[in-house]
């Protein structure tokens, strides 16, 4: 049940601005217990599930462009395969750690504008 | 110049999204900002882009073993209704405040994992199930 709620939040989260909801559902799932690597491989595939019901209520408000998204996701799927292999090098703690940095520095750049 | 740009920044966010289990979304919206799109068709179009990614991402964790697909479905079942309250919210927003409220949250969310990583708890705890 508090999975099935993660995901509500997280959903939200993602409905919201536009993201999977991968920065609440991994810390959330580490906090329940799951290993960092767990958390994040179930993160990805929950996030696909969220993205893709957040796009078609988007297609329906005629926000989403077709060709962007091609434009951005086909590079990133590609990229997709680097990090998953470069992740099973890495010890939990330094990826942890790097999970960290990369939210504060995105944090701070939207926060400051 | 700018599309090169926004295609080096889509395969940074795949390899962040691979490595870190997230969508990369986080980078596909400033992405899709600087080639011109609004607030909520960046957010929309970034939530498509997500899909191809998490797509070649769940299916190489897969082979790794590191999908846990119970879980998959129940965050699955809550995100369905969650997504949908949160569009509608987004479609009411003025894109400003949300934006620094999103970088707020962030932050926060990254205090909290630096200092379980500086502590080491994740990882006494793997050692522990390990075993």
């Amino acid at each position: 049940m508090a999975v099935v709620l993660i995901g509500l939040f997280a959903g939200f989260y993602g409905g919201l601005f536009g993201v999977g909801g991968g920065t609440i559902i991994v810390p959330a799932l580490i906090w329940l217990g799951q290993r960092p690597k767990v958390a994040a491989a179930t993160s990805l595939a929950a996030i696909g599930i969220t993205a893709a019901a957040g796009a078609i209520f988007y297609l329906w408000y005629g926000d989403v462009r077709v060709l962007y998204a091609l434009l951005v996701g086909i590079p990133a799927a590609a990229g997709a395969v680097f990090g998953t292999a470069f992740q099973q090098r890495l010890h939990s703690r330094v990826l942890t750690a790097l999970f960290a940095l990369l939210l504060a520095a995105i944090g701070i750049k939207l926060v400051i504008g | 110049m700018t599309i090169a740009l926004a295609i080096v920044l889509g395969a940074a966010a795949g390899v962040l999204a691979g490595l870190f289990g997230v969508g990369g979304g986080i980078l596909f919206v400033p992405a899709l900002l600087m080639l011109g799109l609004g607030q909520h068709q960046a957010e929309a179009t970034s939530l498509l882009a997500i899909v191809p990614v998490v797509l070649v991402g769940s299916w190489r964790q897969h082979g790794y073993g590191n999908i846990r697909w119970r879980s998959v479905w129940k965050l699955g079942l809550g995100s369905l209704v969650g997504v949908v309250g949160g569009g509608l919210l987004a479609e009411r927003l003025a894109p400003g405040s949300l934006q620094r409220l999103f970088g707020l949250l962030m932050i926060a969310i990254a205090l909290e994992l630096g200092w379980r990583a500086w502590r080491g708890e994740w990882d006494k705890a793997r050692d522990s199930e390990a075993s």
